[in-house]
Formats: structure tokens, C-alpha cells, sequence
């Protein structure tokens, strides 16, 4: 029985316990000080947009647009710094940009009941072309003398701990507060564990909702912030790569359930730390980029398998609409 | 002067026909085409030669590689998943083609089936994870995306080379990536041979009747013991199968294997599958459906580059159209029955003039009485619902009951009673025929037939269908009562084609000659239409001509004449018109005459708002249905008529105890027998100088031995 309430968070914990393991035991240079904080500095950003989208995930949506509010509105503020704007200006407009963005993503979603999937597909879609299109020059926003200071937020240290590490912490911190200790993240609890039963009760779904998808964009246009930071421009055809994916995996294979609910911010650092460490480990094994997804793939779908067995789905339990 | 465009307007406006078409089907598929239509429309005004063969063909090539995909996607969707991984799929079909012919040099058969088997072998991986093992669509299309494309990606490292360097020249591959048959791309004719058999798949196979059903509701279909795991698992299959085909026709088309081949090609797919209306989530879509979705998106993708618009700008208008077409889509199909519901309802003029008088001291044929004060009662709480009540030459007493039953109460004393049979839906009129067998209109199901040993047999539930009509109505909707001629033809009425049963008193708020009459000649089996365009027919009794029938129009407040035969053949007559109440059913009386019962009395709001279709249209919008004006059957009454159409006498309950509304009533050796549709009892009322040997089919048929 005891082997029962073995979940799918803990499973994920278990492989990242053993990988992590192996890896100290075999890999030379895996478990060092320095190593550590490159792994962790490498998957923060991947971490903060696995924060954003368990808020949304947590409320039963999806938001497939996070990429996209991550690459432009931080490209805004390169484009406009480098166009001659002050740095304050170019943050504020790109923070409006996001926050429009987010409302009108949760408009879409609350409002209009167009699903969360197809919304932020075609808003994503819609927000790099605008990008494209209107914004940037050059599809490599390149960094500019006006921005001096500002990459201290990527690159600087703080006791020795690399910046985004701190962020990635300070994030956590602050969504974890949001889920567990304000009404607004009971709320979005409810709405994920059923809508239905949450509306009648009095919860007003539709704000909440809203409010999910502009703290995604936010939380997305902050993570682009600090990934601009540590790489000195932005590469806004970040959008074409398969990212999102990634974001969608240290979410769910953290434990936080698409079906909405379930899960919080503890599920999307288990998840990071899971994908950071393979991925650094491979790459201190030589690693093709191919190969590395390849052998990515193979483990998450190891992990979900066990998943259902230790946790099986029926007929009888499964949520109706819920793919 | 405006009552006269009102009557105008009502007669000669179909008002009827805007619900009756939104309530089709396929109306759930017209937004997504005319989406796709004012697309077509608005990029060939903006493109010169967008519509020339030309551009079709390269369209259409297009179009059929991805419908393909769309197909199979379709399919998973309505199942009730997702399938993420159908872009990497696509790869490596591609790949495995290229690679079958190019390096291994397989004749083209061998690399066809190749490939198609290599696709439904990458289905089945996702169709075993989610069908049997159960995981989630979503997630695990997207694991096994990530690891078919780094399968891809290592495969090509080797391979690339080898595949582009060789370039084989087979004339059937040529066929299939650039071959034309009368003008029409291959591929598109192989997908428009696989569209039309998927759709007969999903709408007229049981194994696509289970895929909708699984998509609908997986916990009932597997209750009701569809295979949901293998049906699921296959769906993937399918999915995997039908990539591969779309892969296979464009690596004959570009022979190529770029590492680009079938990115975000879910993203597309997914779109048109959206777009064309499918929902996500499952149960519902259809192929014309993904054809309409892969239309539009192909059509303004390639519309946007052909008019060489910056990729950005591509990228906006193709998320604006997605966005607001989605839109569109989801309140059409979240609104349309509510649409449905407040348009199907078209109320037509009526007018009646004022009623006779049926008040107590203002004297007349109607005027009210408390005659039916001392009926005796008859399985009293037994028997619920005996909108028609009749009996045997044995004297035995028949009645419907609303649990789909015919009861018998034994002669003498009507004591005992039996279940006589079981049909399953409420009995309406009934009537026997020359070997005593029991024919009943039976609501919902149609006329039905019962031996006299209660064996049930379906006479008929359909006749012919109206050419002009939308509404399918073939179908047998709500059979109300019969009397059969001397050759044995049944003529029986049915009430409305535009409700169903309990939605009666719509029908009488509508006032439109919704009903018919119809023939069912059992010698020949045949059913036939004989009147349209009648008020809520009703009653139906032969008349003592023996060639024609008395019909009452129940809110036409008159009784009518129909020769079936001799010379008036086909014509119909006003029997007698204004009645103070709504007539019901006919039977014959002892001395000739005939009772006819009035289901409930007229009241003069009804009567008014009757004459006023925009009034009662507004009513049926603003109003819940227990607020409308409904005709009153709360009181009602018998009358005997000649076949003058003159009343003689009527019968009333003053005091409402027994019988306040009354469907029907037989007389039988002296005695008057009542029934009420809403009621609990059956009357016996002793009726003053009738014949006491009145047996109506010993009358009817001639005696028995």
C-alpha cells in the first residue's frame, strides 16, 4: 500500500535523486560548487516560465504564449534603449506591452471562452509577429551601451550565488505566497479543481482568470528580462524553437496535473532541478543536442508510464474533456 | 387594415423555415465555411490569378499533404485527445520514404506500404501509451514529438548525404509528387477517395459511431461496452497511418530532407482542426469540418506569401483570423440552440370570432350544466392518463396509461383490471377493426396494432415525406386518433410535425396548420400523406356515408368532413366551425348522431393574442414557457352533434371533481365511458334513453357469431 501513495512528483524525485547520484559518482567535475551554480544559473529562466505557467496550469488553462511575451517585450526594451529611450521609459512600456498582453489573453480565455490552448496559440502567434514585423530590426536585439548596469540582474552575484539563481528564489518566494497565502491563489485553486462548482460558490472565475494570464505574461516578460540579462541581446527567434515544450515538461513532470488543481511551486523547482540536471550532465558527457533530447524524451516518458501504474486512470475517474 | 398585412404576412412568410434550418446539423458547419468563403473571396480580389488552375492545382497539392494530417488529428480530437507529435511524425515518414527509395532502392509499392506501415508504427506508440496504458494525450504527444524529432535529427546526420546525393527516377513516384488525372492533382484525388469514406466512416459505421460516443462521454461508452482502449489506441494508429500518406506524397513532391521538414506542423494542423470547428475535447466534428479548417488555413497562408507580406505581418493576420474565426465559432456553437429555441417557435395569425355562450341562463345548446355530476367512477387512482377509452363487443373496457401500458378492465363490474399489452409510449385514440384487432395511435412511436391476444405489432411510424419540407417529416411525431373505412384503410390524424408530444401547447401557441392526415392501407402496407396544413387534427371518426371521415381541428375550433370516396373525393368541408371550446375526439352515438368531447373551453386573451403572431412571438422570447398563454383545458365538456353540424345537447362536470376536461368518451350499451388525458378515473355515465344494446362494433362490423 505504502507503494500506492507514491505520486508522480515523488517518482520525478527519485529519478532526479538517482540521477543526480550517478552523475556524482561517475561523472568527474558534476558535483562542484561551480558546476552546481551553472546548472541552477542555466535552468533559472526555465524556471521562472515553469512558474508562470503552473499558475495557469494550476487553473486548469495553458498558456502556449509564454514564449512569445518572453522574447518580445524584453526585445522592446533592447530595441527602444538602443533606439536612444531611457532605460525606465523602455521598461515601462514594455511592462504595459505585457500586461495588455496578459489581459487580453485572459479576456480571450474568460470572456470569449475560447479554449486556454487555442487562445494562446494563436496570441503568441499574433504577439511575434507584431514583434516581427514592427518592432525589431534585426531578428538579434543586440545589446546597447544605454543599458549599462542592467545586466547585473543576469550576470552579477550576490554572496557568491549568480543573480538569476537569486531571482529564480525570489520568484518562487513570491508565487509560492500568491498560491498558498492570499485569496486570489485559493481561488485559482478552486477554479482548477472544478470551474463549475467554484463559480457557484461565488468565486468570480472570470477575473481570476484574468488574473492568471497577466501574471503568466508578467512573470514571462520578467523571465525575458533576465535571460536578455545573462546572454547580452535577445534572440527573438527563440520563438521558433520548441521551448514551450520544455516549459510544459518541468511543469507537469513536477506533478502539477493538466487537469488544474493540484501541485504548487515546489512541483515546478523538483521539475527544473530534474531537467537541469540531465541536461548538464550530458552536456559534461558530450552529448549531441539531438541526442540529449532524445534521451530527455525517453525519461520523462519513463517517468509519466510509472506515473499511471502507480497511479492508474480509468474510465471511471477520468475528467471528461480532459486531454 | 394592419390586421390584414398581419393575416397577409403570417400566411405568405415562412416564418417557420429559419428555425427549422438552424436546427439541421450541418448548420454547426457554416460558420467555418463562410469563414472559408470570404477568405476565398476576399484573397482572390486581392491576388490576380488566385483562382486560376494554376494556383488551384499548387493549392490543392498543398492542401491534400496536410489535409491528410488534419484527417488524422480530426479523428484523435474527436476521440477525445490530442495528437502533439503528427509534425516529428511527419518527418520521419518523409525520411523513411526518401530513404526506402533513394538509399535502399526499394520499388515504389514497397516504399508506399513502407511508409504508410512505418506511420501507423509511430501511431501505435502513442495509440498503446494512451489507449491502453492510459496517459494523457497531451503530454505524451508532446514526449513522443520531442523524441521522434531527435530520432529525426540523428537519423539525418548520417543519412542526409546518402539520400540527397541519388536521385532514383521512377515514373509512379513522379505520379504521385506531381502526376495529374483529368486535371486534378493526385494527391487530391486520393484524399477526396479517403474524405468521402472517412465521412461515411464517422457517420454511418458503428466503429465511427463509437468514436464520437467515446469522444462525447468516454465513462458512458464504456459503460455501455464500447472497446474505449482499442477503439482509442486505433484512432491513434489512424492518425499515424494517415501522416505517413500525407508524408509520403510530399516527399514525392520535394524529395527532400531538410531538418526543418514538419516543424511546427502540429501547430498548423491543430489550427485548421480548431478552425474547421472541431471541438478540442472530442465528441464532436465531422471531415468536411477539417477539409474547411485545412482550406483556410492553407488559403491564407499561401495567400499571405504569394502577396509577399513581411513574415511578421504574416503572422499577425493569420493569429487575427485564428482568433476571431475561434471566436465566432465557440459562440455559434455555445449559443445555437439557445438561438434555435427562440426562433423555431414562428406563431401564425388565427382568428376565431366570439365564441357561442356557454353561460348558465343565457340558454343555447352549450349552456353549462352539472349532468356528469353522477358518473360512476372506473378504476378511480388505478389508472393514469386514458386520453381514449373504448370498448370490446364483449363489453370489456380498454384505456391507455401513460406508462406505455393498454389496460383492460373486465365486464362486468370493471373491478379487475390487466394489463392488456405494453407498447412503450403513450396511448392515444384507438378503434377496432373487422377481426377485433386493436389499432392505437401511440404518441411519439406511431400506430400501432394489437391482437386480441395482445400481441403488439407495428402498423406503421412513417409515411411519405413532404418534398418543400425542411424538417424531416417522414416520421411519425404524434398520432392522435384513427377510425377505420370498410375496406380496411385507417385514417388516422396526426396532430403536429413540428413537436413532439409534451410540447403540445407550443404547438397550439404557434397556430399553425401544423398537423395532417393520414392513410395507412394495411392490405397494401403503404402509408400515405392525404391532408396537410391542418390546426391540431384531432378527433377522427367515419361518417355514416361510409366515404368520408369527420375530423375535429382541435385549435381550428371546428370539425370538418374529408371524402376519401365516391363522388366529393379529396374535398373537405366545414362540418361546423366556432366552437366555444377545442374539440377532441369523435365517436358515433346509439341513434346516429356523434359525441364529440371539448378538451378545454376558449378564453378571449387567447383568443386576441391569437390574432397577434408578433405579440405571441415576443411571448415565447421574453417569457418562461410556464408564463405563456396556453389554451385552457382545465374545463371541458361532451356535446352530440349531427352530421348537420348541429349540436344537440352537452354534457357538463359544474363541480370539476370527475371530469373537468375530457379527451374522449364511447357509448356502450346505455352507458357513456369518460377518459382525460389528465386524468385518474374513468367515467360511466348512464345516458337517458339510449339504446341499451348499443354495441358500437357489432353496429360498425355487423354482429359476430
Amino acid at each position: 500500500m505504502a507503494l500506492r501513495r507514491i505520486n508522480q512528483q515523488g517518482i520525478v524525485l527519485g529519478i532526479f535523486a538517482v540521477m543526480f547520484v550517478a552523475f556524482t559518482a561517475f561523472l568527474p567535475g558534476f558535483f562542484t560548487t561551480a558546476n552546481m551554480l551553472t546548472l541552477l544559473q542555466n535552468v533559472s529562466v526555465l524556471g521562472i516560465l515553469g512558474l508562470a505557467m503552473a499558475i495557469v496550469v494550476i487553473g486548469r488553462g495553458i498558456d502556449i504564449s509564454l514564449i512569445a511575451v518572453l522574447a518580445v517585450p524584453p526585445g522592446l526594451v533592447l530595441q527602444m534603449v538602443q533606439d536612444g529611450s531611457s532605460l525606465p521609459v523602455a521598461l515601462s512600456v514594455a511592462l504595459l506591452l505585457s500586461l495588455a498582453f496578459g489581459l487580453f489573453n485572459g479576456w480571450l480565455i474568460a470572456y470569449a471562452e475560447v479554449p486556454a490552448l487555442f487562445t494562446t496559440l494563436a496570441s503568441g502567434l499574433f504577439l511575434a509577429g507584431f514583434g516581427q514585423a514592427a518592432l525589431f530590426k534585426l531578428d538579434v536585439v543586440q545589446w546597447s551601451p544605454g543599458l549599462q548596469g542592467f545586466e547585473w540582474l543576469g550576470q552579477g552575484q550576490l554572496l557568491g550565488i549568480p543573480m538569476p539563481i537569486i531571482v529564480f528564489a525570489l520568484a518562487c518566494g513570491l508565487v509560492a505566497f500568491l498560491l498558498r497565502s492570499t485569496r486570489p491563489g485559493a481561488y485559482i485553486y478552486a477554479i482548477g479543481d472544478n470551474p463549475n462548482t467554484a463559480r457557484v460558490t461565488g468565486v468570480p472565475t472570470r477575473p481570476i482568470i484574468v488574473l492568471q494570464f497577466v501574471l503568466a505574461a508578467l512573470i514571462g516578460c520578467f523571465a525575458g528580462l533576465v535571460m536578455a540579462a545573462s546572454v547580452n541581446s535577445m534572440p527573438t527567434r527563440i520563438f521558433n524553437s520548441t521551448m514551450i515544450y520544455d516549459v510544459i515538461l518541468v511543469v507537469v513532470l513536477g506533478g502539477i496535473g493538466l487537469s488544474g488543481g493540484r501541485g504548487g511551486v515546489l512541483n515546478v523547482v523538483i521539475g527544473t532541478l530534474l531537467i537541469g540536471t540531465m541536461l548538464n550532465g550530458m552536456t559534461i558527457m558530450d552529448v549531441s543536442y539531438s541526442g540529449q533530447n532524445l534521451v530527455k524524451g525517453v525519461v520523462l516518458l519513463v517517468a509519466v508510464i510509472a506515473d499511471s501504474f502507480l497511479n492508474p486512470r480509468n474510465e471511471e475517474t477520468a475528467q471528461q474533456g480532459d486531454i | 387594415m394592419q390586421e390584414t398585412f398581419v393575416k397577409l404576412r403570417s400566411r405568405y412568410w415562412p416564418d417557420h423555415l429559419l428555425g427549422e434550418i438552424l436546427s439541421k446539423r450541418w448548420t454547426e458547419t457554416a460558420i467555418p465555411m463562410i469563414v472559408l468563403i470570404a477568405v476565398a473571396v476576399a484573397l482572390s480580389q486581392a491576388i490576380p490569378g488566385f483562382l486560376s488552375p494554376a494556383s488551384l492545382g499548387d493549392t490543392a497539392r498543398q492542401a491534400g499533404e496536410i489535409g491528410f494530417v488534419v484527417l488524422g488529428m480530426a479523428l484523435v480530437v474527436i476521440v477525445g485527445g490530442v495528437d502533439l507529435s503528427v509534425g516529428s511524425m511527419f518527418a520521419l515518414c518523409d525520411f523513411c520514404a526518401l530513404y526506402c527509395l533513394n538509399v535502399l532502392n526499394w520499388p515504389v509499392p514497397a516504399v508506399i506500404v513502407a511508409t504508410i506501415a512505418f506511420g501507423a508504427l509511430l501511431g501505435s506508440v502513442n495509440g498503446i501509451l494512451i489507449g491502453y496504458l492510459r496517459l494523457r494525450a497531451f503530454i505524451t504527444t508532446l514526449i513522443t514529438l520531442i523524441i521522434f524529432r531527435s530520432a529525426y535529427d540523428l537519423l539525418l546526420v548520417g543519412n542526409s548525404v546518402k539520400i540527397a546525393s541519388s536521385m532514383p527516377d521512377f515514373p509512379a513516384w513522379d505520379f504521385l509528387g506531381g502526376g495529374e488525372l483529368f486535371g486534378i492533382p493526385s494527391v487530391a484525388l486520393l484524399y477526396v477517395v479517403i474524405a468521402i469514406f472517412g465521412h461515411i466512416f464517422l457517420t454511418r459505421l458503428r466503429p465511427g459511431w463509437h468514436i464520437t460516443a467515446i469522444g462525447g462521454s468516454r465513462r458512458s461508452a464504456y459503460n455501455s461496452g464500447i472497446p474505449v482502449r482499442r477503439t482509442i489506441a486505433l484512432c491513434y494508429v489512424a492518425s499515424g497511418a494517415l501522416t505517413g500518406i500525407g508524408a509520403l506524397f510530399f516527399a514525392a513532391r520535394l524529395g527532400t530532407v531538410g531538418g526543418d521538414v514538419g516543424v511546427g506542423l502540429e501547430v498548423t494542423v491543430l489550427t485548421a482542426t480548431v478552425l474547421g470547428g472541431i471541438t478540442l475535447g472530442g465528441g464532436k466534428g465531422s471531415v468536411a469540418k477539417a477539409l474547411a479548417g485545412t482550406l483556410i488555413v492553407l488559403l491564407i497562408t499561401n495567400g499571405l506569401t504569394t502577396l509577399s507580406v513581411r513574415g511578421g505581418y504574416n503572422r499577425m493576420v493569420l493569429a487575427s483570423i485564428l482568433l476571431v474565426a475561434a471566436m465566432i465559432d465557440i459562440r455559434w456553437l455555445k449559443n445555437r440552440n439557445r438561438i434555435i429555441s427562440k426562433v423555431y417557435v414562428a406563431p401564425a395569425y388565427h382568428y376565431l370570432p366570439p365564441p357561442p355562450s356557454t353561460e348558465i341562463g343565457k340558454g343555447g345548446p352549450f349552456e353549462q350544466n352539472d349532468k356528469l355530476r353522477d358518473v360512476s367512477l372506473i378504476g378511480l387512482s388505478r389508472i393514469e392518463s386514458p386520453e381514449d377509452v373504448i370498448l370490446d363487443r364483449h363489453d370489456n373496457l380498454y384505456a391507455g396509461s401513460r406508462h406505455g401500458d393498454i389496460m383492460k378492465f373486465h365486464a362486468p363490474d370493471y373491478t379487475r383490471m390487466e394489463v392488456f399489452a405494453h407498447i412503450g409510449g403513450q396511448p392515444l385514440g384507438m378503434a377496432f377493426d373487422r377481426n377485433d384487432n386493436l389499432y392505437c395511435c401511440i404518441g411519439g412511436m406511431g400506430l400501432y396494432r394489437i391482437a386480441p391476444d395482445g400481441k403488439v405489432e407495428k402498423a406503421t411510424d412513417e409515411t411519405n415525406r413532404s418534398i418543400w419540407s425542411v424538417n424531416d417529416d417522414s416520421r411519425l411525431r404524434l398520432a392522435d386518433d384513427l377510425d377505420i373505412a370498410d375496406d380496411g384503410r385507417i385514417f388516422f390524424s396526426e396532430a403536429t410535425v413540428r413537436y413532439e408530444m409534451d410540447e403540445w401547447p407550443v404547438d397550439g401557441l404557434e397556430a399553425r396548420g401544423n398537423g395532417r392526415i393520414i392513410c395507412y392501407d394495411p392490405n397494401k402496407n403503404t402509408t400515405r400523406t392525404v391532408l396537410r396544413g391542418l390546426k391540431f387534427p384531432n378527433g377522427i371518426c367515419i361518417a355514416s356515408d361510409r366515404q368520408s371521415i369527420l375530423f375535429a381541428e382541435t385549435f381550428g375550433c371546428s370539425i370538418k368532413r374529408y371524402w376519401f370516396d365516391g363522388p366529393k373525393s379529396g374535398t373537405v368541408e366545414v362540418v361546423m366551425d366556432n366552437l366555444p371550446g377545442y374539440p377532441d375526439n369523435i365517436n358515433l352515438a346509439s341513434d346516429g348522431n356523434y359525441w364529440l368531447a371539448l378538451v378545454g373551453m376558449r378564453s378571449p386573451a387567447l383568443d386576441l393574442a391569437w390574432r397577434m403572431p408578433d405579440f405571441r412571438r415576443r411571448m415565447g422570447k421574453r417569457l418562461p414557457v410556464d408564463e405563456w398563454l396556453f389554451p385552457n383545458i382545465n374545463t371541458g365538456c361532451v356535446v352530440k352533434f349531427n352530421e348537420q353540424g348541429k349540436i344537440l345537447e352537452s354534457f357538463w362536470d359544474l363541480s370539476g371533481a370527475n371530469h373537468p376536461m375530457i379527451t374522449s368518451m364511447r357509448e356502450h350499451r346505455g352507458h357513456l365511458y369518460l377518459g382525460g388525458i389528465a386524468n385518474n378515473r374513468i367515467g360511466r355515465y348512464k345516458l337517458d334513453g339510449a339504446d341499451p344494446n348499443f354495441v358500437q362494433y357489432d353496429k360498425r362490423w355487423g354482429k359476430q357469431a
